[in-house]
């Protein structure tokens, strides 16, 4: 039976009309349905991860193990496919969706370490730019221009030459190419968040800098921050999948999606499905983090109303 | 408009320095360039030979000083396995990249800009959100896999185009699409977004109300005005761009200077790796130059408020 509107469910909305107002479950039911294909693809984005983490249980095979009287098996609509194989078999015999499996720990965790290292240290230096201004700005930004003139990609390389690769060294790698980044764009919303009044009333009643910092600047860019450092995850997975691709990341035998693409390379003449799959995981994740990414900004964004 | 040079050249100075000063300590980032330089079963008296050959037993800042005095003459030392100079054997290979780079950037250009502005005037159809979908894959799509893709496909299987390799323009097709739909989602996005915000100003509508063709409307008038910002953006990724071809070059063979800087660093060649980084850093800092003198020119307003 239609009830009728009592005067509960109507209240003065912003901007004066007067609407019926919806419980907050169903206002965050529906902000959710508008932004369906962000929570599609975190969804997805939570499966991969989770395969990832939990990689001995989802799969009967061994990344490692090699099994020469079934190499080069194609997936399993092909003739001469393995059903036990899903996607076939590398050069060695080892089961290609298992090894694939498993890279993704390797990608996932160096692109989530590497954003973590490179946000931590680029928001430093953003708030000392945007916050100190004159020498530190003077000295910070130019750091970060000169930085951004170089390609990420070539500045990882150059820095690899050097460090040599392998697992922290990546991680060290993709945060030098990384930081510079969030100091540019933090810096710009302190300079403009330290003109507001609720900051030069917290100054004004003797707040120390730091407190300012921590407890008013910082906490007002947390928006921000995520959604940069979300969509930064994605960079930081092909690049890694780049160096890796390149011989220069995580050194085999570990499954990565770049190692074995490099690998498949070899035989792609004969066996495309060795390079085409693993490249396939590295597409799809950096797909559904960027599809989240972008969800997460319209979530935080409080001129777009959902 | 003097002013404006003189100040944007400056800027190019520092950055230049910067570019210098981050090449040099490259090598001192592990302690000693001297381990790095000299094979590893060198002896300890070879080693301070070599040292004071070198001049790695001055002080920094005079090791600095003397880098900075051959970089700017183009002198980096020989190479550690050609005997050749550095130099000289990155520079052979920049017309292979300036051809690779300039190619993509015209696909991408081309596929961008008639995409962008059908989406923006056909904002929300069937034809936009097609475009829309493009530009979020094209993004998260890696382009060394994107590389081997077109490969298996009109290489391997259709065998209509040359896998790898350099001369013809047949070898060029498969690169240059590869580096351009790197670069065409995000030049799209901004063509449309440049698009959807000139086609709302009074000019335009002034240009239909006189009863102008619509496609005079939209190319003399709304795009033009477009032209300026995608200009400086284009120009301005330069950078990503050449990031983009030092991927492509690897996946391809392609005798440019990513290759050869790829290949010195897999020998750890570090006088040739130092030349490549720098003479790629230098041309993307020429080339954001380039473009702030052709904005600045186009529009008075960006010398004057800049």
């Amino acid at each position: 039976m239609a009830r009728s509107l009592s005067d509960r469910d109507i209240a003065p909305s912003h901007d004066g009309w007067y609407a019926p107002q919806r419980s907050s479950t169903v206002k965050l039911l529906s902000r959710l349905w508008r932004l369906k294909g962000s929570v599609i693809a975190g969804c997805l984005l939570l499966a991969i991860v989770a395969a990832a983490i939990f990689a001995p249980v989802v799969t009967p095979y061994d990344p490692l193990e090699a099994n020469i009287m079934l190499r080069l098996r194609p997936p399993w609509w092909m003739d001469g496919s393995v059903p036990e194989h899903l996607l076939g078999t590398d050069q060695v015999g080892r089961d290609i969706l298992t090894r694939i499996i498993y890279g993704g720990r390797v990608s996932l965790s160096i692109g989530s370490l590497a954003v973590l290292v490179s946000a931590s240290f680029g928001i430093v230096l953003g708030l000392m730019a945007g916050y100190m201004g004159k020498v530190a700005d003077a000295v910070i930004s130019t750091l970060v221009n000169i930085m951004l003139t170089f390609p990420f990609v070539l500045l990882a390389l150059a820095v690899i030459a050097v460090l040599g690769s392998g697992f922290s060294k990546l991680v060290i790698v993709l945060a030098i190419t990384g930081w510079p980044l969030y100091t540019r764009i933090i810096r710009a919303e302190t300079m403009a968040l330290k003109e507001r009044e609720f900051v030069v009333a917290a100054r004004a009643v003797g707040m120390t800098h730091f407190r300012i910092l921590t407890k008013h600047v910082l906490l007002n860019l947390v928006g921000t921050i995520v959604v940069i450092a979300s969509l930064q995850v994605a960079r930081m997975i092909i690049l890694e999948s780049f160096l890796s691709f390149l011989g220069l990341g995580v050194p085999p035998p570990t499954p990565t999606w770049g190692g074995m693409l490099g690998e498949g390379r070899l035989y792609m003449m004969h066996r495309w499905w060795l390079a085409a799959f693993p490249g396939m995981a590295i597409f799809a994740t950096t797909l559904m983090i960027n599809l989240v990414g972008d969800g997460l900004r319209d979530w935080l964004d409080p001129h777009l109303k959902l | 408009m003097r002013t404006y040079l003189v100040r944007t050249v400056g800027q190019l100075v520092i950055v230049i320095l910067g570019i210098s000063m981050i090449t040099f300590f490259l090598l001192h980032l592990t302690g000693d360039p001297v381990v790095m330089l000299l094979p590893y079963d060198a002896g300890k008296e070879e080693m301070e030979r070599f040292r004071v050959a070198m001049g790695f037993d001055q002080p920094l800042y005079i090791q600095y000083w003397r880098f900075l005095k051959g970089a700017v003459q183009g002198d980096f030392g020989r190479s550690l396995y050609m005997e050749q100079s550095a130099f000289l054997l990155v520079w052979e290979r920049m017309p292979a990249t300036l051809l690779l780079t300039v190619a993509g950037m015209v696909i991408a250009i081309g596929v961008a800009v008639p995409l962008g502005i059908i989406s923006a005037v056909k904002r929300y159809s069937f034809i936009d959100n097609l475009c829309t979908i493009f530009a979020i894959s094209g993004q998260a799509m890696p382009i060394f896999w994107l590389g081997i893709m077109l490969i298996i496909v009109f290489a391997v299987q259709l065998r209509m185009l040359p896998a790898s390799g350099y001369g013809t323009w047949q070898h060029l097709v498969l690169p240059a699409i590869t580096l351009g739909m790197f670069q065409a989602p995000i030049t799209m996005r901004l063509v449309r977004s440049g698009m959807l915000e000139v086609l709302n100003q009074d000019y335009v509508r002034t240009a239909r109300a006189k009863g102008l063709p619509e496609n005079a409307v939209l190319l003399k008038h709304a795009f033009k005005n477009v032209c300026i910002p995608v200009i400086t953006i284009v120009g301005l990724q330069f950078g990503q761009l050449l990031g983009g071809a030092i991927v492509t070059e690897t996946v391809f063979a392609w005798p440019g200077v990513a290759t050869k800087t790829v290949d010195a660093i897999r020998n750890q060649d570090f006088p040739v790796v130092q030349a490549g980084v720098f003479l790629l850093a230098i041309f993307i800092v020429s080339v954001n130059l380039l473009v702030d003198v052709i904005v600045g020119v186009i529009d008075p307003r960006i010398r004057v408020n800049s």
